[in-house]
């Protein structure tokens, strides 16, 4: 049974690699200078290319320029949306009077689709790094922020009235009792919301960037490089594997006990 | 994919095929439901299967005129095109040759000639540079068709305060990079006996470059038309360089397979010179040119203006004598030497000769072994011969 499971899993991967290989001999057949279904060696060569050569014109190595600018702005854009989220979550979560001033204003931020905004974000806050941020974390945050409510809502009153009548602050019972507790669902949260994130990054440094992994992919679609295009977003859903993973592990090492809870 | 192809009559032909199988087999599911339950999803899905490959197969067969796709998208030297297909001049001429020319506008200009160069469409409106840089390294052997115009002022550098190029230095400019804006931009650069590397570039979507600058008070960025002639009106903008003074190398094709059929060709370069024709005549001209604005958006005003900065050939003779000069050949060889500097010939190209751009009188720029661009003035002549 689990050689059938590990063949099942491995079936859709390797069909996908057979067709493309097949379709892509047919088409080089044809027209050795195909550059829409570029053969893997293409591709090897070029990954290889953006990965270890100088750019002679920047004098960089473009994909390690590529990475860095992307993962600085979607861990700045995703780290400020979680501990905003969770600060404003858990206050919302406690005390009525944040939550009227808050909740009603949070969801409407929510429902708007970021994507539509924007061309407003590049007009009011210009080209540079701090437009593609904000598009992250205008993104990402509502979402994180609304889920660290609701956790906190599902937390039973008694627990904060004890802490409270055991001579806890109100300071003391927000941040020393509850936000443990919800901790370990902001980290999930937040990884979750790390695919959307994506999203957001990519759409900004397509329109308006000078660097970063979405930039070079609407770059050199100009010449319809897809042997640079293929390799990159493998590498994004690498860099998206590895953070998902990452985070997973540290949550069923560090909170145990949320795993089980979950079930 | 296969839906994209099917469209019009096809479509509709398809749709009413469906329809037609669709009540026998719905009737069938039906009774086959009754008999053996759930494993009518199996047949369903089976007998969907046939009905559609029938229905595709039949549609392949029973054609009579051949259908040509041509893709363009928006910019004034090839509104023309909506124009000939508006005013019945692309039927007349498919007419004339026996064939049917299907226009279709694409909302993205690179994505136009991605298409084009995947096969999808037969032609495609683009620049010389795109035409080297997308079908021709990619493999794809393209002939120059037609020489539509040259830009003399559609494509320019606008600053907010900056006066000269040298002010440029160390600066932010926003353009759509690889494009021909680079192209000005570099060629700018080197009548001045500067470099790229003096000032940060930031790729720029043209979809927002125009808003960007206007709200940008020390926005600096290389654009066409109509984006630019809306931006330089912004109070304290202005043009410091134009490709008027780079005359003739900012050229607007149509560009087809060299191994689209004669007609083909026949077809288009006629319907376009006979739309040319139209726009000269004083009385045809108001209608054509108030078609062509309201289509892209601008008005009236606007879109002569545009036709000022845009030099079209508006005679067969001219554009084909144009393909003969020598000024062509250095014109490719700066756009290649600029093309493959920037990268846009891929990893795999070892030089600037990686690919062959033929001329009219036989010469080859390039690999000769690799000869991917056509200038081809044989149907231009023949337009202007009277001989189409």
């Amino acid at each position: 049974m689990g050689k059938l499971k590990l063949f099942l899993t491995a079936l859709p991967f390797i069909l996908s690699i057979a067709i493309y290989f097949t379709a892509s001999q047919i088409r080089h057949a044809e027209n050795p200078g195909d550059k829409i279904l570029p053969t893997f060696t293409q591709m090897g060569e070029a990954a290889y290319k953006m990965a270890f050569e100088i750019d002679p014109r920047t004098g960089e190595r473009l994909m390690l320029t590529d990475t860095l600018s992307s993962m600085k702005r979607i861990l700045i854009g995703m780290i400020a949306a979680s501990l905003l989220g969770l600060i404003i979550g858990l206050n919302m979560g406690l005390f009525p009077g944040v939550e009227a001033l808050s909740s009603v204003f949070i969801t409407f931020i929510s429902i708007i689709p970021p994507l539509s905004i924007l061309p407003i974000l590049f007009i009011t806050l210009g080209v540079d790094e701090f437009a593609k941020i904000m598009l992250i974390f205008i993104g990402t945050f509502p979402l994180i922020c609304r889920d660290i409510f609701l956790t906190v809502k599902k937390i039973p009153q008694e627990q904060i009235t004890k802490s409270l009548t055991l001579g806890a602050s109100q300071f003391q019972a927000t941040y020393g009792i509850i936000m443990p507790q919800v901790l370990p669902r902001l980290i999930d949260t937040t990884r979750l919301s790390f695919g959307a994130a994506w999203l957001f990054l990519i759409a900004a440094e397509a329109i308006v960037s000078d660097s970063g992994l979405g930039y070079r992919i609407f770059l050199v679609r100009r010449y319809l490089a897809m042997d640079i295009i293929i390799p990159y977003v493998f590498l994004i859903t690498f860099l998206g594997f590895v953070i998902d993973w990452s985070l997973k592990k540290f949550v069923a090492s560090r909170y145990s006990w949320y795993i089980q809870s979950k079930g | 994919m296969m839906i994209n192809r099917l469209k019009g009559q096809q479509l509709s032909s398809i749709l009413y095929i469906l329809k037609f199988d669709y009540g026998l087999f719905f009737s069938y599911i039906e009774s086959s439901q009754y008999e053996s339950g759930t494993g009518g999803i199996m047949k369903k899905s089976i007998i969907a299967v046939i009905v559609l490959s029938m229905a595709f197969f039949s549609l392949s067969c029973g054609q009579q005129k051949k259908e040509y796709r041509i893709a363009w998208s928006h910019y004034t030297g090839w509104e023309p095109w909506e124009y000939a297909e508006h005013a019945g001049i692309l039927k007349k001429w498919g007419d004339k040759y026996n064939i049917t020319i299907k226009l279709e506008r694409i909302n993205d200009y690179i994505e136009s000639i991605n298409l084009y160069t995947a096969g999808k469409f037969q032609g495609c409106a683009m620049t010389n540079m795109d035409a080297l840089t997308i079908p021709a390294v990619g493999g794809v052997d393209s002939t120059v068709l037609i020489i539509g115009d040259y830009s003399n002022g559609n494509d320019g550098i606008i600053t907010r305060g900056e006066k000269s190029l040298k002010d440029l230095k160390g600066k932010k400019v926003m353009l759509v990079q690889l494009s021909v804006s680079h192209y000005l931009l570099s060629r700018a650069l080197d009548m001045n006996g500067m470099q790229e590397k003096e000032m940060t570039l930031i790729n720029t979507s043209d979809a927002e470059i125009g808003a960007i600058f206007k709200t940008q008070k020390d926005a600096i960025a290389v654009t066409w038309n109509p984006i630019l002639m809306n931006a330089v009106k912004t109070p304290g903008a202005t043009m410091i360089f134009d490709s008027s003074k780079i005359p003739g190398e900012i050229l607007d094709l149509m560009v087809v397979h060299s191994k689209a059929p004669d007609e083909l060709k026949k077809a288009l370069t006629g319907a376009w010179f006979e739309t040319m024709q139209a726009l000269e005549d004083k009385e045809k001209m108001k209608a054509a040119v108030e078609y062509m604005a309201a289509n892209s958006g601008a008005t009236y005003d606007e879109f002569i203006a545009q036709l000022k900065t845009t030099a079209i050939f508006y005679k067969a003779s001219d554009a084909a004598k144009f393909s003969k000069e020598e000024k062509l050949k250095k014109t490719m060889d700066y756009v290649r030497k600029f093309s493959f500097d920037k990268g846009l010939f891929g990893k795999a190209a070892a030089s600037a000769d990686y690919v062959g751009i033929e001329f009219p009188d036989g010469t080859v720029l390039g690999d000769k072994k690799n000869v991917k661009m056509r200038f081809d003035d044989k149907y231009m002549q023949m337009a202007a011969e009277g001989k189409l």
